[in-house]
Order: C-alpha cells, then structure tokens, then sequence
C-alpha cells in the first residue's frame, strides 16, 4: 500500500530545458550521484595526496625539510576527515544511494528532487570551506581526526587560529547536507517503491544504503551539536569541553567543562559512521558476488536482518574508542561486551559471502576478483577490531600502529575495493560504455596486494608498542632499526599503490569516450536497474510505464529456468522454481 | 583461478610473516601478563578463523569456477546451517571475551596495598608527585599554578607539604610493590604509555584519571605520550627506572618536599608565598 502513492504518479518530471539545467542544476538523482561522486573523488584524491606526504615522513624522516612536525599533523587530520566522511560517506550515500536507490527499486527519481539537488550543494559548499583552510593563515587543523579538545582550539596546535574554525564549519554544512540526502534515501525506499517491490524483495545494496541512511540521521546529529558547541569554546568563550587549564604557562578563562563529553559525542557519531561506510558497502558486494557467482544471495533473510542488526548495535558501542580515556572504568565491561557481540551478525554476512560463492558458477570478471579482494581484507580487519574491542586487550594496543591497520583494513581498504568494484560494475549502466579489462585487473592487482603489504606489517609495529601520531619515532630503546626498516618498506608499497591508481583514473576517462559500446545487461543481471529501456538509463528512468516486479533479486540459477538469471520484472508461471519473497 | 592460488598463498605468507616477524611485544615489566594472555588467546582464536575463512575461500574460488557445462547450484537458504554457524562463533567470541574482561576486573581494582604516584602531563614534559610521609596527596589546581608551583599544588593544604615534587622527565619506581598512578594534566589530553608496562591511561584536565601496575623488572623504561597532544607530541618523552627499594629510597631521600620549594622560594624572595597566594579550594 504504502508504495503505491507515488510510485505510480505519473506528473511530469521536471525536465530540463538547457545543458546548465541538465547537468549542473540538475534534480535528475543520476546526474546528481555523478556530480556527488566526481566531487567525492576529486576531495579523495587530495586526502591520498597528504598520505602520501604522511608516507615519506615516516618511511624517510629527516629527508623532507618541508615536512615539520605542524604540517605533517595537518595531513593527518586532513587526511582522515576528508577519506572518511567527504570521501567515503559522500561516495556511498551520496554517490551509489543517488544512482541506485530510485533504480533499483523502480522510481522515477528520488521522492524530493529538489531537495537532492540542494543536498549536493550543500555538500560541495562543505568541501570548499574544507578546502579553503588550507589558504588561512596558520593553515589547516592539524589536532588530529578526532579533533579532541582542549588541545584542538589552544596554541600549540596547528591551525588553532582559523582552520579548526572552517573544519567545524565544513563539518556542520556536511551535516546538513548529509540530512537532505538522507532524508530522501529513506523516504525513497519507503514510499517509492514499484508495485511488487516489497522490502523484502530489494537488493541488498539498497538495504544497506537504507539502513545507513537511517543511522546517519541519528548519528550525525551527536557531530552536528558537538561542532556548534566547540565553535562557541574556541568563539565566544563558552566552556562546554573547556575545564580550568593553564596553556604555555597561561591560565585560560576557561572553567567548568568536560573533554570527555566531547568524545562521547565525537564517538556516538563516530563508531555508527564506520558501519555507515561499511553496511552500503556490505550490501553492494553481496550483490556482485551473487551476480558474478550466478547464484542466489545465500540467506538472504540473515543477511537483511544481520544489517538490520548491526545498523541498531552499533549505536551501543561507541565508548570502545575511549577505553583509556579515562572514562569511568566501569563503562569497559558494557561496551566490550556490546562490541564483541556485533562480531556475531559481521561474522554471518562473511559465512554468507563465502556460502554464496560456494557451489557457484564464479566468473572472475573485474567487479568478481575487487569483491573477493573485499572479503580477504574485511576478514583481516574485522579478526583485528576483535583485538580492540576486547577492553583489555586494547590497553596496549590503544593509540599503536595495530589500531591504524585495523581500522585502514576494515574500514580504508574493505569499502574502498567495494566502490572500485562497484564502479567497474556498474560503469556499462552509467556511461553505456565498457572498460579496458586488461588496465582494470593490472589496477586490482597491484591495489589488492598493495594494501596487505601496506597494512599487515603495521599490525605487528603497533604489538611492539610504536604509537601513532608521532611526526618522528626518534631515539627510542625499544623500537629495533628493523622497524623503521618496516616503515621504509610501506612507504615504498603505498607510492605503488598510488600509481597504480592513477591506472584507473585512465582507464575510467579513456573509456568514456573511446571503449566499446556495453550491453544494456552486461553481466545477465536479475535486478531492476539492469532492465531498464535505455542504457544510459534517461530521467525518469522508465519511460511511459513503471516496472512491475514479481520476485526478488537473486533469481539465478534457478533449476528449469532457460537461462541462468531470471530478471526481477519476469512474471511466474513457465519452468524454473519460484522463490517466495 | 589465480586469484584462488594468490588467497591461498596470502593466507601462508601471513603466518610466516607471523612467525618470522622480528616485531613483537616488548618484554614485559609488569603484572599485566593477564593482558598478554587475553591478547594471546585471541589471537589464535581469530588466527584460526582467518586461516579457516580464507582457505575455505580459495578453495570455493578453484573448485567453482566458471568453465563451461558448470552451473551453480540453487539454495537460498539453509537455516540450520546458520544457526550452527551462528553458535560456533558465539562460543568463539565467548571464549575471547572471557579472559578479556578478567583482565580487565583486575584493572579497575587497584590493591589496597598501593602506593600513589601522581604524574603530570603538559606540553611536552613530564613531571611527578609523592605524597610524602602522610602518604596523602595535597589539593592542587590550576589557579595555583605559578613560577614557583609549577604543580598548582594548593599552599594553604597541609597534606601538601610533604609532597615530594620532581620536576624533571625521570620518574623512579621500587620493584615490586603495586603503585596506584593518579594522572593529571594541566593543559590538554595526554596519555602515560610504558610499552613495558602494557597498562596506559589518559590524562584529562579536569579530572584525576588512574590506573595501577606493579613492576615486575628492573630496568630503565621509555615513557610515551600516547595522545595527541600538539606540534610536540612526539617528543614528550620520559624514563622509568625500576629499582631495588633501598636505591628507590635513596633516590626519594634526594628529591625536594612542596614545603621545601616554598621555603627556599620565600628566602629567596622574602616574601611569604604561603599568605600570599589565594586562599583557593579546588580538586587535585
């Protein structure tokens, strides 16, 4: 009922008249995805830049004079907000929720164009104010991604004077960005539905973008009120997170407040933004696993459910980043026994993914090999967050090394293979084109093994106790030579990592203009954005008449069936077994 | 078929680089073998389901691959193989989580027995306090910090002036006996790491944060700061020396009392800094 209101309205879009209105001010939710991912990409590409520099100062200290202790934390900070909330998010959400979303479940745009639209906007207005810190004097924040106060807005931080400002600005536009977009994902799936489309037959990608969604408006809000609150600190003189402290031998006017309220907010946001990037994520490669295995999702139920249940977990969490942040001690025994239960439900989709494959048909295409590159390292980074979740294991790792491979593993590398698979699978839909294969698997293969030799090492770094953060290891007795030997060697893999990316930026604009035409269903996929009338699919997506679905979106294989996939718009009745969804 | 080779390989190449790794926990030098122990436990616990996972992995990725005549098979669901599954990995995260959380019950109990030791962070240095012969630690507090009590300890506190104050990066310690670390910060978040120790905690301005250990090893130990905590974060550096009690005593019978510094700092300036500061209450 609920997806017949608008799904089968038939107004006329809002069609654009002139190449300005369709391509720049475009409500089109296609148009949009691409202006959201080009944007998220182009930021992305500063973020690897800074790693990159990051790199070369840990792999050859004392090499680079430009390199100073203020600016190498300002590629830190810089580095990580950019990749995990203007890249990652923005990518996700904004990009793949854009594109797929009306698509996949047969609508003509999302339910308020004109609010997407905005959201874009907005979006890039957040990237630019980002980006303008890096021309103010003092330049950028350099107080870390977690941006912990009081050290944030004091001398003795870079960009304490205006960067922190624009960060906490960007920030604050993002979230509102982020509001409208979101706002519209969930509204989408919930009201604009095609006749037949029940939630129980949706893809999972649109499952996991749609519980992402949901848990963004709830946990954004926590940064948008500690952003506005710390602005006031470092503005007006408020002392939220500002107890009485004295800085470079001056008292401060400060008095009364709680750094560690600010983290408790930081982290309510914090840990739900990690399963923000990783549930859509989590959704997609179950879907090019299924299509490039020709097999049904295995448990499809568990796998709906399991995000169902970590999207919920995961706000009850958020206390296991601050286990030594000298929080009330107690608090450990809850939150690193709610952080290792999620393991549960992660650990069901990883069986499922490696059941789906499992008595496959496995075509080792391009989006099939990233997808698999995908497990190998989200089974290594999810193993190592179990380190961090169990309190007293985290000790001594807390603030090592082992806790930036863990988290680049799971939540760096896992997503990020996902959205090069996603791209390389969904490219033939979006530009009607087809890439160079050979470029693509040179491109995986040196990004898969790559990122292993960036990231393994690192684990064993942080056991021996090297801390993050730290401009420069210096004389310390129990850090051997051979370690910073290790270093050198990551650095080596990450520039080789970097090249190889610039294969892809190739291979993507090579391709739009001179790669061969692609088959409106490339893959013989069973979901609904593959059977659309055009390819480049056109606004409104359907032409005269919606979709109307009969099954869900893993018919393949089905035993009778004459071919080995059974799109989503196929009625019953003939040979092949019906599943009931 | 490849790529079914290259995970197998992977999996291999982990443990050997487990094995060959020269990159491993420091000696410890403290009680906290329970923390390694939890450490150990999971590690093979989640070393198992690596190798586990990713070989059944590659063998899925050989033994199905596409060729031609192959098909795949049709199975949505099979509900009791999930819920074997799904019990197989509580018992796993169970078995995880249980040392993981003794471990951590001794941690939050510090031993009736402990001695106290104050350190203070700011940037970039280091600094300690004793509580004297009264075995109390005086007041202090931020609007009490001046040239002459860089501590900010509250000169009017009695319990204060048997404070043993030291002022440089090196921070001594009797073998042996369990000490209660009581951390205070006067400016921004810091944290005390001795990799040796295994046990680290934040200091938070504002707050008095703990934690307790009993070295175990004598030795001189690198102190770290483990949060960041400016341009200088990577230079705040510190010794540990864990030493018999007799050199411990020895070198506490070398360090100047609160009461001490106030006194030569009134000859000095002969005033009476103890009436002239503010009369002023505040926590630690």
């Amino acid at each position: 009922m609920a997806t017949a209101t608008i799904a089968d309205d038939l107004r006329p879009l809002h069609h654009p008249k002139s190449w300005i209105g369709k391509y720049v001010w475009s409500q089109d939710h296609k148009v949009i995805a691409i202006q959201y991912s080009l944007t998220a990409i182009a930021i992305g590409l500063v973020a690897l830049v800074l790693s990159g520099l990051m790199r070369l100062q840990l792999g050859f200290p004392d090499t680079f004079d430009f390199i100073q202790p203020e600016n190498y934390l300002q590629y830190v900070t810089m580095h990580g907000m950019i990749m995990v909330v203007y890249l990652l998010t923005a990518l996700l959400l904004g990009g793949f929720g854009n594109y797929l979303i009306p698509l996949m479940v047969g609508a003509r745009d999302m339910v308020f164009p004109f609010v997407n639209m905005l959201s874009y906007w907005f979006y890039l207005l957040a990237v630019l104010v980002l980006v303008a810190s890096f021309f103010v004097p003092g330049g950028p924040t350099g107080a870390g991604w977690t941006l912990y106060p009081p050290q944030t807005i004091l001398e003795g931080t870079p960009g304490h004077q205006y960067g922190i400002i624009l960060m906490l600005a960007s920030l604050a536009i993002f979230v509102v960005a982020f509001t409208m977009g979101g706002l519209n994902y969930v509204t989408t799936v919930l009201q604009a539905r095609t006749k037949g489309m029940t939630l129980m037959r949706m893809p999972c990608s649109v499952w996991g973008i749609f519980v992402a969604s949901i848990m963004g408006l709830l946990a954004f809000p926590a940064l948008f009120v500690a952003c506005i609150m710390m602005l006031l600190d470092r503005l007006v003189g408020t002392s939220f997170f500002m107890p009485a402290i004295a800085s470079m031998g001056k008292e401060l006017g400060y008095e009364g407040g709680s750094p560690i309220l600010f983290q408790h907010l930081f982290w309510f946001f914090g840990h739900p933004e990690v399963y923000i990037v990783a549930l859509p994520a989590f959704g997609i490669v179950s879907d090019l696993i299924a299509v490039h295995a020709r097999k049904n999702i295995f448990g499809y139920r568990m796998m709906v459910w399991a995000i169902v249940i970590i999207g919920a977990l995961s706000f009850f969490v958020w206390a296991h980043h601050m286990y030594v942040s000298g929080m009330n001690p107690y608090f450990g025994f809850f939150f690193a026994t709610s952080t290792l239960i999620i393991a549960i439900p992660t650990a069901i989709k990883v069986y499922n993914w490696l059941l789906t494959l499992w008595r496959g048909d496995i075509h080792l295409t391009v989006p099939m090999l990233f997808a698999i590159g995908f497990l190998f390292t989200f089974i290594h980074g999810g193993l190592s967050g179990l380190f961090l979740g169990n309190v007293s294991v985290d000790v001594p790792l807390s603030d090592t090394f082992f806790v930036i491979g863990h988290f680049h593993m799971v939540m760096g590398v896992s997503p990020i293979l996902v959205i090069f698979g996603a791209i390389y699978h969904w490219y033939p839909k979006i530009t009607g084109r087809m890439w160079n294969d050979a470029l693509a698997k040179i491109h995986f293969w040196v990004t898969f093994l790559g990122v292993y030799a960036i990231f393994l090492p690192m684990h064993y770094l942080g056991m021996l106790g090297v801390p993050r953060r730290y401009f420069a290891l210096g004389e310390t007795a129990f850090i051997p030579p051979s370690a910073h030997l290790a270093n050198e060697w990551i650095t080596i893999a990450a520039l080789i990592v970097f090249a190889a990316q610039m294969l892809f930026f190739w291979n993507m604009t090579w391709s739009l203009f001179r790669g061969p035409r692609a088959d409106p269903n490339p893959w013989g996929a069973a979901s609904l954005e593959w059977q659309t009338p055009d390819t480049p699919p056109g606004h409104g997506n359907w032409g005269p008449t919606l979709p109307t679905v009969y099954r869900w979106a893993y018919d393949y294989s089905v035993p009778g069936a004459d071919r080995d996939f059974t799109p989503q718009t196929q009625p019953p009745g003939g040979a092949g077994r019906y599943h009931a969804t | 078929m490849a790529v079914a080779v290259v995970i197998a390989l992977l999996v291999l190449a982990t443990i050997a680089f487990h094995m060959l790794s020269p990159w491993w926990m420091t000696p410890i030098a403290s009680n906290w073998g329970s923390i390694d122990t939890a450490l150990m436990i999971t590690l093979w616990i989640c070393a198992a389901a690596f190798v586990a996972l990713n070989l059944f992995l590659a063998y899925s990725l050989y033994r199905y691959r596409a060729r031609p005549g192959h098909t795949a098979h049709y199975e949505p669901e099979n509900a009791r193989l999930e819920k074997r599954l799904t019990l197989w990995t509580g018992l796993g995260i169970a078995g995880m989580l249980a040392p993981g959380l003794i471990a951590w019950n001794q941690y939050v109990t510090v031993p009736d027995d402990a001695s106290v030791i104050e350190a203070t962070g700011q940037q970039w240095q280091w600094g300690f306090r004793f509580p004297g012969q009264d075995g109390v630690l005086g007041t202090a507090a931020v609007a009490h910090i001046n040239a002459d009590n860089p501590f900010g300890l509250n000169p009017l506190d009695p319990y204060g002036k048997d404070d043993v104050l030291v002022e440089t990066n090196e921070l001594h310690m009797p073998i042996g006996k369990p000490v209660k670390m009581v951390l205070r910060s006067k400016d921004v978040l810091h944290d005390f790491y001795v990799p040796q120790f295994r046990a680290k905690m934040d200091l938070v301005p504002g707050i008095v944060t703990y934690f307790w250990v009993t070295p175990t090893r004598t030795g001189t130990f690198e102190i770290l700061c483990a949060e960041l905590c400016g341009v200088g974060h990577h230079a705040m550096r510190g010794t540990v020396v864990v030493e018999s009690e007799a050199d411990f005593n020895r070198w506490m019978g070398e360090q100047m009392t609160f009461g001490q510094l106030l006194a030569e700092a009134e000859g000095d300036k002969k005033v009476q800094l103890a009436q002239a500061s503010a009369p002023r209450a505040g926590g630690r």
